[in-house]
Order: C-alpha cells, then sequence, then structure tokens
C-alpha cells in the first residue's frame, strides 16, 4: 500500500485502492461448504437424460455405503452445445450431502470409481477445487532453512570417567543422574511434568522419550532440550527400531482427521489406523497401520511390540496369527516382495540377531558399494493343524527361502528363543503329560552356524518357567518346576534352576567330535522364577520377582576362578566354577536391570504394583549392595543404554594388555576423589554446625534481652535448688549363724 | 540399652510427659485413665481417676522459668487433662484428687500450661456442629477463687486446629493444623499474627525446644521440621518413609527423636508397619539410629529434661522406657571430636 498523500487523492470513489482492506476483511472460501463434493468424468448427457442420471448417482452413492444425497443436492450446468443447439452437460457436476463426514467418506470410497467403462468418476471436497485453483502456476522454491547445529545427542559417552546415567521417575518429577562410583548419584537434569505417563530411552540411549497426551517428545544433548515430536493423539505404546532410525507408535484412538490439530500430519489415508511408523531423524509419518490385522478380529488384546525388526532396521514385520506373516521393507514402507507370506496356522516369529562381528563386515561392504549383502533370517512355527504335525521353520529373508524345516509332535506350545549373535536358537517346546494335568519341555537346539543347521534336543521332566541365553555366550539357564502349586495364582512355586554349556570336546583321536550342551549344574530346592543375565556374561542374578512372600537375589558367577585348586578342577568338572556370591534380599521389589557396562545392578520397588517401600536399590555386579534410596512414590528408574562400542576387536584387545598400566591413573583418581568427598563432606557439617551455633546465639540473645525487659532473671540452665538425691540403702541379710565361742 | 515396658493401660497411649525434674512420668490413653510412674524403675506410683472418656492429653506444670515465683501455685504441683468426654481436669498431683473441671462442647484434643504456669490453652475438637477452638484456661484464678469466668476462645483459621503450644514469656501462641499450617495467634486478642503452609498433611506433634526459642513439628507427610518460633522460618527438615505421629526435641545432645507408623487399617497383610522410633541429628539432618520395639504405631515421644532417658508409648498399649547407655553420650561425629571435648 502507497502512503497517503494529500496533494495527490484520488479523484473518484473508484479510484480508491481497496485491495488492501479487502485482503484483511476476506472471508475464508472453505467455511461452510465442507459436506459438498465436486464429481469429474461423468457422461455428458443431455436435458432428456438428466433425470436417469442423478437416479444413477444417488444408486452408486446409496450402494457405496456412503449415505443419501441431499433432497435436491445434485446441481449439474447445462450449456448450450453448438452443434445440435441443445442443452447438454459439461461432464461434471455439484453434489450435496448431508454431513462433512460423508462428504468424506464419498471422496474416499468413490474416488477413481469405474461409473462404467469409459467413465472413472474423479471426486474431490469442493473446498479443495477452490484451494487448487489459487495455486500459482509458476514453481517457486521453498525457502531454505538455515543450518543449525545441533548439539551432540551422544555426549554423555564422552563422560572421562565412563559413568552410566539412567533417569529416575519419581512423583510429576522426571531426573537424570550420573551413577558414581563411591558417592551418591549426581543429578544432572531435572524437571517437574516432563511426562505424562512414563518414560523410555531409545535402543541405543540417544533420546529420552516422554508421553503426552498430543503425542511423543524426544529430548537428549547435554541441554536435555526437546529434540522432536511426534503428533499422535493418546498415545499408549512406543518402540524403537534397533538402530533409532524408525519409531512405531500406537495409540487406543483411531485417528481422525477433522480433529482440528494445526498442523496435523494425517492424510486420508491414515483415518482410523492406530498405528504409526516415523522417521525419528526427520520426524516425518512414514506410514499408518490398522491395530489388528485382520478385520473381524475383534479381540482387545495387543502384543507389543506389534511390529518385530531385522537387527539393522533393513526389514520389520508383524504375524496374523493363523495366517500370515508380513515383512515390510524401509525405507519405501512396502511389502517384500509385494505380498504376505502365507503360512497357515503360523503362531509366532522371531528374527536372528547377528553378531557384532557380523555387523562389522555387513558396514564394510556397504563401504565397498558391494550389493551381495548378507539375507536376514527369520524363525517361525505352526501349531498341529489336523494331521499336521508342529513345525519349526528357518527362512531367510528377502529371498523367502526356507533354510530349515523341523517337525514336532504333541506340542502344547512354542517359544523361540534366539541367542544374542544369531548363533543358537533354542525352542522351547512345552508338552502335555498324558494325563494332560501338567506340562513337561523339550529343549531344541538350533546350531544355526553349522552346515544343515543341525538339532540338539535336551529333554527337561518338568515345566520349563523361564530360559535365558547367556548374552554373546554358549551358555543357558533354565528355571523348571514339578511343583502342583505352579501357575495358581498368590503362590510361590518350589523350583530349580539349571545351568548348562556348550562342551567342545577336543578330537580323539583323529575324530571330530560333534560338540553338545551338557548340564553344568542343577540348584534344587529354590523359589527362584527369574533370570537376569549380566549384558556381558558371566554373571547372572536369580531372584524371585513379584512374590508376596519372598524377595531373594542371588548373585551367581560362572567362572569363578579364586584359587589354583579350584582352576584344576574347573578342568575336571564344569560345576566347579560356579560360585554363588552372595545372597541378598530387597523387600518387595518389583524390577531389576543391570546398567549397560555389567558393572552394577539396580533392583527397584515401584508404587505402580503397590505402595510398600518404595524405591531403589544399587548394587554391584558382586552383590554388594552400594546404596539404598527408600522414595515416597518413587514410579520407575531406567539405565541409559550404550550403543555399540567403536573400538575394533584389536583395540579391545590391546586395552586390555595394557589394563594394569591404565589402571594405575584411574586408582589415583579413584583415592583422590575419595578424599576430596569426605573433605567436602566435613566443610559441609561444619558450615552447618556453625550456621546452627551462630543463630543459636542470636536467639538467646534475643531471649535474655526480651527477659530483661519483663523483669524477669536471665534462664539458668540448671539450677539444682530444691533437688534432692536420696540415696537408698538395701540391706539384705544373706545368712545368719550363732555361734559360740568357748574360751 | 533395655528398655522398662511400663504395662498398665489397656488401651493406646495418646500422650506421655516427664515432669520438669524427670523423676515422673504422667501418661494418658484411651483406657479413661492418666497414670503417673517413677521414670527410673517404672513402678506405678499412682492414678488419676475421674474421665469418663478416652483421654486424649496430659500436662505438667513446667514451672521452668517462672514468670511470677512467687504466686501461689509455685508450691503445689499440678497436672492438667484433657478427655473425650468433654471436660479438661486440673489434679493435684500429690493426692489425685481433681479440683477443678472445666466443660466443653467437644472434645479436649490437646493442652499445655503456660510457661509461668498461670494459664493453659486447650484445643478442642470440631465436632456436633461446633467450630474447633483452643480455649485459654486461667490457672491462676481458677485456684484463689474456685471459679471460673467463660474461658476466652480462638477460632483458628482456614482449618481446625490439631496441636498447640505457648511461646516464651507468653508472647503467643502456636499452633498447628490438620492441613499442615502452623500459625502464630495472639492469645490475648484472638488475631492471627503469622502462618506458613509447610507440611502437606496433618500435623501431628509440636513440641518446644526447653527455652521454647524453636519447636518441632511432626506431620502425616512423612516429615518433620524445625521452626524459629519467632518468625516461623524453617531451621531443619527431616524426611522419613512413613507417617510420623510424634517428635520431640533432646536436650545435651543435638537429636531430633521421631516415631509414627502406618495406620494398622493403611498396612496390607505382610508389610512391616515400621514401628521404630528414629533419632536423627537435629542440625546435619541425618538420621543416626533407630530404637525398635512397639508393634503399633507411635503414639508419642518424650524425653528426660536430663536428656538421659526417653519414652514412647504406642498404640500397643505400652509405655518403654529407654535409659541411653554410656555410648550415647559419647557420640559425635569424627569430624567435631575435636570441638566437643
Amino acid at each position: 500500500m502507497t502512503a497517503f498523500d494529500v496533494n495527490n487523492l484520488p479523484a473518484s470513489e473508484d479510484e480508491i485502492d481497496y485491495s488492501d482492506i479487502e485482503a484483511k476483511y476476506q472471508v475464508p472460501f472453505e467455511e461452510g461448504f465442507d459436506n459438498i463434493i465436486v464429481v469429474d468424468k461423468v457422461p455428458i448427457v443431455e436435458e432428456s437424460k438428466k433425470d436417469k442420471l442423478f437416479r444413477t448417482m444417488r444408486k452408486i452413492f446409496r450402494t457405496a455405503g456412503v449415505g443419501e444425497i441431499k433432497e435436491g443436492g445434485i446441481s449439474m450446468p447445462m450449456d448450450l452445445n453448438a452443434e445440435t443447439g441443445k442443452l447438454a452437460s459439461k461432464g461434471f457436476l455439484f453434489i450435496e450431502m448431508e454431513t462433512a463426514e460423508q462428504a468424506n467418506l464419498a471422496v474416499k470410497q468413490l474416488n477413481n470409481h469405474p461409473m462404467d467403462r469409459s467413465h472413472i468418476l474423479a471426486i474431490n471436497r469442493f473446498t479443495d477445487i477452490e484451494k487448487y485453483s489459487q495455486l500459482k502456476e509458476e514453481y517457486v522454491d521453498p525457502e531454505e532453512e538455515k543450518f543449525t547445529e545441533r548439539e551432540h545427542l551422544r555426549s554423555w559417552l564422552t563422560d572421562s570417567q565412563a559413568r552410566d546415567q539412567f533417569v529416575l521417575h519419581r512423583g510429576d518429577e522426571v531426573s537424570i543422574y550420573w551413577n558414581r562410583k563411591t558417592e551418591p548419584p549426581e543429578e544432572i537434569h531435572k524437571r517437574q511434568y516432563w511426562t505424562e505417563t512414563y518414560v523410555q530411552w531409545s535402543p541405543l540411549g540417544t533420546y529420552l522419550a516422554t508421553f503426552h497426551r498430543q503425542g511423543i517428545a524426544l529430548w537428549g544433548g547435554p541441554s536435555w532440550n526437546k529434540i522432536i515430536r511426534f503428533v499422535h493423539p493418546g498415545v499408549k505404546l512406543i518402540d524403537f527400531s534397533p538402530n533409532e532410525r524408525y519409531l512405531v507408535t500406537w495409540s487406543y484412538e483411531p485417528i481422525t482427521l477433522n480433529n482440528g490439530i494445526p498442523g496435523s500430519p494425517f492424510g486420508m489415508e491414515d483415518e482410523g489406523n492406530q498405528l504409526i511408523i516415523w522417521d525419528v531423524h526427520f520426524g516425518a509419518l512414514l506410514r499408518s497401520f490398522p491395530s489388528s490385522t485382520s478385520p473381524d478380529d475383534t479381540s482387545n488384546k495387543i502384543t507389543w511390540p506389534m511390529f518385530k525388526w531385522s537387527h539393522n532396521d533393513k526389514y520389520f514385520g508383524r504375524v496374523t496369527v493363523g495366517q500370515q506373516i508380513s515383512i515390510y521393507e524401509t525405507p519405501g514402507m512396502g511389502l517384500v516382495g509385494k505380498k504376505s507370506i502365507k503360512v497357515e496356522g503360523v503362531a509366532d516369529f522371531e528374527w536372528a540377531p547377528v553378531s557384532e562381528r557380523d555387523k562389522e563386515k555387513d558396514k564394510s561392504k556397504d563401504k565397498h558399494g558391494d550389493k551381495k549383502t548378507r539375507e536376514e533370517i527369520i524363525s517361525f512355527w505352526t501349531p498341529e493343524i489336523g494331521n499336521q504335525p508342529a513345525r519349526v521353520t528357518l527362512m531367510s529373508i528377502p529371498s523367502k527361502e526356507i533354510i530349515r524345516t523341523k517337525n514336532l509332535f504333541s506340542v502344547a506350545n512354542c517359544k523361540l528363543h534366539w541367542q544374542s549373535n544369531g548363533d543358537f536358537l533354542c525352542v522351547k517346546v512345552d508338552r502335555h503329560t498324558k494325563t494332560k494335568k501338567s506340562t513337561f519341555a523339550n529343549l531344541e537346539i538350533f546350531r544355526v552356524r553349522e552346515k544343515d543347521i543341525p538339532v540338539e534336543v535336551i529333554e527337561v521332566k518338568d515345566t520349563v518357567m523361564a530360559f535365558a541365553w547367556e548374552p554373546k555366550g554358549e551358555r543357558f539357564v533354565i528355571i523348571t518346576t514339578n511343583d502342583p502349586a505352579y501357575g495358581q495364582p498368590s503362590t510361590t512355586p518350589k523350583t530349580s534352576v539349571v545351568f548348562y554349556y556348550l562342551d567342545k570336546a577336543k578330537p580323539v583321536n583323529g575324530t571330530q567330535t560333534v560338540a553338545n550342551f551338557k548340564l553344568i549344574k542343577t540348584l534344587d530346592k529354590k523359589t527362584s522364577n527369574s533370570i537376569f543375565w549380566s549384558p556381558r556374561g558371566r554373571h547372572v542374578i536369580l531372584t524371585t520377582l513379584r512374590s508376596q512372600s519372598t524377595f531373594d537375589l542371588e548373585f551367581w558367577d560362572l567362572d569363578f576362578e579364586g584359587t589354583a585348586e579350584q582352576k584344576e578342577a574347573a578342568r575336571q568338572d564344569p560345576g566347579a566354577s560356579l560360585q554363588l556370591m552372595s545372597v541378598q534380599e530387597h523387600y518387595n521389589v518389583t524390577d531389576i536391570e543391570w546398567d549397560p557396562t555389567g558393572r552394577y545392578v539396580i533392583t527397584s520397588s515401584s508404587m505402580w504394583r503397590h505402595s510398600a517401600e518404595n524405591g531403589y536399590t544399587i548394587w554391584d555386579f558382586k552383590g554388594t549392595q552400594l546404596r539404598r534410596y527408600l522414595l515416597d512414590k518413587f514410579k520407575q528408574i531406567l539405565w541409559r543404554p550404550r550403543p555399540r562400542s567403536l573400538l575394533t576387536n584389536e583395540q579391545k584387545k590391546k586395552v586390555r594388555r595394557s589394563l594394569r598400566e591404565y589402571s594405575k591413573v584411574f586408582e589415583e583418581e579413584d583415592a583422590l576423589a575419595q578424599t576430596s568427598v569426605s573433605k567436602e563432606q566435613i566443610a559441609h557439617r561444619r558450615r552447618l554446625m556453625d550456621e546452627w551455633n551462630a543463630w543459636r546465639k542470636r536467639v538467646e540473645n534475643e531471649l535474655a534481652e526480651e527477659r530483661e525487659l519483663a523483669g524477669l532473671p536471665p534462664i539458668d540452665t540448671r539450677e539444682d535448688e530444691g533437688v534432692e538425691v536420696i540415696e537408698e540403702w538395701v540391706e539384705e541379710v544373706v545368712e545368719e549363724t550363732e555361734e559360740i565361742v568357748d574360751e | 540399652m533395655r528398655p522398662i515396658l511400663l504395662q498398665g493401660h489397656t488401651r493406646s497411649l495418646t500422650q506421655i510427659k516427664y515432669n520438669r525434674e524427670g523423676d515422673l512420668l504422667f501418661s494418658s490413653a484411651k483406657d479413661h485413665v492418666v497414670n503417673v510412674w517413677f521414670s527410673h524403675n517404672g513402678e506405678r506410683l499412682g492414678t488419676y481417676n475421674g474421665h469418663i472418656g478416652a483421654v486424649w492429653t496430659v500436662d505438667n506444670i513446667t514451672f521452668f522459668n517462672s514468670l511470677s515465683p512467687s504466686t501461689c501455685i509455685a508450691a503445689s504441683k499440678l497436672l492438667l487433662s484433657g478427655s473425650a468426654d468433654n471436660t479438661a481436669k486440673l489434679w493435684d498431683v500429690r493426692t489425685g484428687k481433681c479440683l477443678h473441671t472445666w466443660e466443653f462442647h467437644t472434645a479436649v484434643k490437646r493442652i499445655a500450661f503456660s510457661e509461668d504456669d498461670t494459664m493453659a490453652l486447650a484445643v478442642t475438637e470440631q465436632q456436633m456442629g461446633y467450630q474447633g477452638a483452643v480455649a485459654i484456661l486461667k490457672i491462676d484464678s481458677v485456684l484463689e477463687t474456685g471459679e471460673q469466668d467463660e474461658p476466652f476462645v480462638i477460632n483458628p483459621e482456614p482449618t481446625k486446629a490439631v496441636v498447640a503450644a505457648w511461646g516464651y514469656l507468653n508472647k503467643y501462641l502456636i499452633i498447628g493444623h490438620k492441613d499442615g499450617m502452623i500459625s502464630q495467634y495472639d492469645w490475648k486478642t484472638g488475631q492471627k499474627l503469622n502462618s506458613k503452609h509447610p507440611h502437606s498433611d496433618v500435623i501431628t506433634d509440636l513440641q518446644m525446644s526447653p527455652d521454647r526459642t524453636y519447636f518441632v513439628t511432626s506431620s502425616k507427610d512423612k516429615s518433620a521440621q524445625l521452626f524459629e518460633s519467632n518468625t516461623l522460618n524453617p531451621l531443619k527438615k527431616y524426611v522419613t518413609d512413613c507417617p510420623l505421629i510424634s517428635a520431640s526435641i533432646t536436650p545435651i545432645q543435638d537429636f531430633i527423636i521421631v516415631g509414627g507408623g502406618q495406620d494398622a487399617m493403611q498396612v496390607a497383610g505382610t508389610s512391616r508397619g515400621k514401628f521404630e522410633c528414629r533419632f536423627w541429628h537435629k542440625i546435619l539432618e541425618e538420621e543416626v539410629g533407630r530404637v525398635k520395639g512397639h508393634f503399633g504405631p507411635i503414639n508419642t515421644i518424650a524425653v528426660h529434661p536430663d536428656g538421659k532417658s526417653f519414652s514412647s508409648g504406642g498404640e500397643d498399649g505400652y509405655i518403654r522406657v529407654h535409659h541411653f547407655d554410656e555410648d550415647y553420650f559419647k557420640f559425635t561425629y569424627p569430624e567435631f571430636q575435636h570441638i566437643g571435648a
């Protein structure tokens, strides 16, 4: 707008430039036309056939389940045809529906609807047409956003003392702490109402996810600022892909489009879906899915995570129980091979994990542009159907070739346990006894790395309650029970704990013997029901979790070689190096978590389960209690995970060799810290004492002055007058004898 | 430290008090009786019978820093008690005779002599349409004339008073409220002078330091706090993991003794109730020790004026008298040893 100039007034009213005012008070066009749609590519008809066309239109809408078109709601512009001289339609018409929802539905259902062979309807919202017509013809480059450097998201790993962090959720407060060796944890960051329900770390520890009514927010970096957020109203569950590239969120509320959230990321195709896959780096919605896989599945049970990811974020999949496994590809989000894998009766599937070495190889291959990448492996099982026995199958992805199958008979249930390197797959097969009253188990161990994948079977006579592989190891622990009380609520059944190892017997007489899994030791008369391996292997905690009467924690070492004798004995008997290091108790313990380095363990008691003695205890790996905190309204404590080490195996070996040199430096640091701590503490205490004494002096003076003003004597701290000390002598005659002394 | 168990009450204890010399221990309980005991051996000296409801509170004249030594009360020994039978009674300690009875509309929950013993306050319950109140009783005029005018009444706001005590030189009253507030009232005019809201739940006990310049409060919000009497400024805070019902300040050593426990109704079957007396360092705010023994919540704690023993009264109906061991008096933090000596 040009500036107002007195000398150059417009001559008449018509000349006044109102454009700025008009722009300011322009009525938004969209309002009120939400229920109108535009139908294109309608056959061109003459006046006489108009009614017939309208009837057909109504019929199409009715049969599509969109709803009734408003009475007189169809209008079709006609024009005089120059050739025939008759009125003819222009090939489009306007339809007014009862509600905006119906209009939306019509667009969704009937867009691209083939009316006949040559007429495929194109339906748009009336308001959209308006929007499209206002688009500029010329392409304008979007303004480039200025690059702002992000914070270092892995800064916590550069801590000179290699300390670990954990997040503590208590009441409405969420705080991040450094775990320290000897001193109490150091608080780094604290926020009130940081989350509305709970918090969760991403699997490599880069982000802290908080839950809100509107969606998920991710936080991180040294300042703990918000990094990105994902709009998903009512979100309840989330799951990251293993490399943190993707995020899956689930909400119990299906997505609706007209909830009026500004900047809503949802489009037409997302409506009614409950699952969303996001790109964590850009915050973009990649694809949404309905919560249940089959439309007739009305059960409300949610198994989480719903999607299972391959280790490299490349594939993800979910199972439709009894029908198929659907494997999708990233980043395209399409089905691998454009269709799901049909497996009749399929119950569950798992991805095979891979070892660090394989990851390393994959990486170098990528670098060299090697196109031939290793195939991933999935394992799945199907129960008995009719005459067909139950079956465990290994399949490679994306080629969908079956590598190995094994038939199993009289199966009640199966559970697939992969060892963390993907070397072994243990299938725990539950079977009913003849009486069908109890179950017993077989462990079918697939040795995936060996040729033809041999399967070893270990028969267990009792019910197997828990199974756990040693991380990266060749040992496992199971907990078995034959207690008839098992499975009944509020009982603590008697259990046995059994340790197994892979016996790689040396070749005898030049013949290669096959390695077998053998028993290390059985511990009887236990109540333990849970197994917690240290992430580094070797150490394991056996506990009785969430029972009402027992709260024991047993810290075991599987490679204990205290003395030379024991070392010798271990060669003969594998059970000799198994050592119980400590037996502890944590009253009302609900959760146990190892720190990512296997140095510390936190046992905690959360108010989400009960309200008695909430808090947490930090132990070292040997089972020595380091610190114990009773915190009212304690909810959650989680170690911050660590990503894979960047050191190569050679570098690690080198560090291990010269450990003695390095440790000298650290020991000195520790000693220094120790003295400075106690110094600090002494100073703190002394300061408190001095403050108190100063305050007392002031108050006592005040009191003395006031007493003087009131004409009263100063207080004697102790006036002894009037106090009588009464000494009481008690004489007791022990014996009385009378002797007559003769002269 | 072997405690002496006093088993004279048939129901839960409500309050215990040492006399000024510390040789006697008075106890009130829900069994309608006030008892008096020899504190050194636990022998029962006598009872004060007359109440026909649970006795909620008891106080013995302090005569510690008497404002008017000449007053006639000095010669006699008096005891006050307040009960659920809507009365407060004044007793002669030696004879057990009831000297006077005040009648109220509601139960008397807390009673306390002023510093000079010429007056007393009585906290009355809010029930049956009557507002919770603090009444000022004139002890001296009752003794002289045998008659008492209508007591002056303060109605604390916004929630009812549950505990109260006199400031030094009778300057003001300190009142603890149901919602965790503490306030200062002028007892002559009934006006509020000052208030703070340090606790988030009901205040269960309020005990003065010997010279009344500071006091300790305990609360169901699981904490005890120390305040300066004149300003109500918070000095220290002791946070525990169970609801507290009583807190007391020890002479000689700089400790606070707190006690409490979950109500029986809230304790789920197997959970332990934490019925322990906990010792906190008054100045450093660190817990230094615990004394177990009761098998119900601890309702009241009192410390011998010399600081040589303490007693606790529990919901279980027992009083436990503890005489401190030698090492209690020797206790000090290593870094303060040279100061102590």
